[in-house]
């Protein structure tokens, strides 16, 4: 079990107050706090090694260079996966996922193929096959939701047909919480010659997940959710599509040899690496890694589903509050996403960060799923590995102090 | 911070909250207005009645949260009986509130200045804003329209 308060101390920003009250911070889904450790080894970087990477035959050269190639291998540890050739480093999730879009989906798709997704998916695993399906001619299909946030596998089964080129699938939703199992809808669709991409945005900071046991053949996920900074985005690729796939992006750093009217491409995985990347924000990567790796995913995921469970209890307790996802624990990670009745989202996020507590409250980037539940936005409470059943208890004192704020009976007023 | 609290969702704010006035649409109205904030879903569209240059009546449906409802039952009820050029006046006094301005002396803004505790909050200043950003482009083009041969 992780110690979430001895934890804290490792956070900074975890001692800050917000409106005279402690920080209450549950927004890990959008992005999560940075340890002492990141935060030095982004100070670290720029006052000690800092140069451009992969050129220059100088001390620090090699150093940047080296530092960031050893993420690369820590990343390549971290999912399990059988090559550090197999991970691009990028901006973010986003990016990742346009990258297959446009670098696989653009070689690969013609009139007719079909991309399956799920009407679970975030708008970045969404816009980007809308986009590749204009330039191609191919059609989507999407797998739609259970009333408790599922995903139906037998709509999966009826549309995962030969056709199906590409099924695109989030690991854990962004707005539910729910954890899909992969391994089975992997497996089907490799039978049906279909490859898969997997949105681990959400689930690679939050629980073990090794590409290999999955055997998935794209996984995308971002460094700023799981402790580390912005700006750095990871693409696992299965080697044999990422070597036989064009390049995303052109320019120094991805080539062979350039001349002015054509040019070779470089070895995986800098074919896919164009110009200087985020060379500080990667190596501080590392940091975050090594700082997860010392608590052990399982630890990871343990904590948060503890958390999530005290809260779907103190939450379902409260009248007028609705929540969203699937009823069984072991079908979802640390988002609790929910509603109160008579209230708009933004009203209930602005007075419980008058109390010092930050949520989301909007539509989370997944405005099909806000459609398939009927509401215009949720309120989400979203958990890491520092937050405690005090900060869930105040998240609930919240509500309560939301509901009554606004069940005031207003005198009356001149009409 | 309660305090300020209470300055943003005033009591005249709450009571048009969760009593909003003019709620509705007019059949086959003079000028039709609708839109949205793309970015929290709020929802807002009026019809309006003109009697030559004056509103007649003027109803609001909509979706989203206290402060964009509010604003817009106000309006309503601010609106009404007014030539087209005060409630133009009105528009601009408004979305000079709401850019932080000194309210207008000159223009009487009613219960709608009590929407001004808004400015504290800059995320929510979009949802006073879009009632008024919504009937100015309706009357634009309302007006763009009659002078369309």
């Amino acid at each position: 079990m992780l110690d979430a308060t001895r934890l804290r101390a490792d956070f900074p920003i975890l001692g800050r107050t917000v409106h005279d009250k402690p920080l209450v911070y549950l927004d890990n889904a959008a992005t999560t706090q940075k340890p002492a450790a990141v935060i030095e080894a982004l100070t670290r970087f720029y006052s000690h090694s800092n140069a451009n990477i992969h050129r220059g035959i100088h001390q620090l050269a090699e150093e940047s260079t080296l530092a960031y190639e050893r993420v690369r291998v820590q990343i390549a540890e971290f999912i399990h996966s059988p090559s550090s050739r197999s991970i691009i480093f990028t901006r973010n999730t986003t990016e990742s996922i346009n990258l297959v879009a446009q670098a696989w989906g653009r070689a690969n798709l013609k009139p007719g193929d079909e991309i399956l997704l799920t009407e679970m998916e975030h708008h970045s695993n969404l816009v980007p096959w809308q986009l590749v399906a204009q330039a191609t001619g191919a059609v989507l299909s999407f797998v739609g939701l259970t009333d408790d946030g599922r995903l139906r596998m037998e709509e999966y089964d009826r549309k995962l047909t030969s056709k199906t080129k590409l099924v695109g699938v989030t690991h854990m939703s962004n707005a539910l919480g729910t954890i899909n199992a992969l391994e089975g809808l992997i497996r089907q669709a490799h039978q049906r010659g279909a490859v898969v991409l997997v949105d681990g945005a959400q689930s690679v900071p939050h629980l073990p997940v090794n590409v290999e046991q999955l055997d998935c053949d794209f996984l995308a996920f971002s460094a700023h959710k799981m402790l580390g900074p912005t700006g750095v985005g990871v693409l696992y690729g299965r080697e044999s599509l990422l070597e036989a796939m064009p390049p995303f992006l052109g320019g120094g750093e991805m080539i062979a040899d350039v001349k002015l009217t054509g040019s070779t491409w470089n070895e995986l995985p800098w074919k896919f690496e164009a110009g200087t990347p985020n060379i500080a924000d990667v190596v501080a990567f590392g940091a975050a890694l090594d700082y997860l790796q010392g608590l052990g995913m399982p630890a990871v995921q343990a904590h948060e589903r503890e958390l999530a469970g005290y809260a779907l209890e103190r939450l379902r307790a409260i009248d007028g509050v609705t929540l969203y996802g699937p009823s069984r624990l072991e079908e979802r990670g640390g988002i609790v996403s929910m509603n109160l009745d008579g209230l708009h989202p933004h009203d209930v996020g602005t007075i419980l960060d008058a109390e010092g507590i930050a949520v989301r409250a909007g539509h989370h980037c997944a405005k099909p799923v806000m459609r398939r539940l009927g509401v215009a936005a949720t309120i989400r409470a979203s958990f890491y590995i520092y937050n405690t059943p005090d900060e869930v208890d105040r998240l609930a004192d919240g509500l309560l102090t939301v509901k009554k704020f606004f069940s005031r009976s207003p005198k009356a007023v001149s009409r | 911070m309660m305090e300020q609290m209470d300055a943003l969702y005033r009591e005249v704010i709450l009571d048009h909250f969760k009593d909003p006035r003019n709620v509705g649409e007019l059949p086959n109205p003079t000028v039709r207005a609708e839109g949205t904030n793309p970015l929290c879903g709020d929802e807002i569209a009026f019809s309006l009645y003109l009697d030559g240059d004056r509103v007649r009546d003027i109803r609001f449906q909509g979706k989203g949260c206290a402060i964009s409802q509010a604003t817009a039952s106000m309006l309503t009820e601010e609106i009404k009986g007014k030539s087209l050029a005060e409630v133009r006046q009105l528009i601009q006094a408004m979305k000079g509130l709401m850019q932080g301005q000194e309210p207008d002396p000159s223009v009487d803004l009613g219960n709608l200045e009590t929407l001004a505790g808004v400015r504290k909050f800059p995320v929510r200043i979009k949802c006073a804003a879009l009632s008024w950003n919504v009937l100015e482009q309706g009357l634009q083009r309302h007006h763009e329209e009659g002078r369309a041969p």
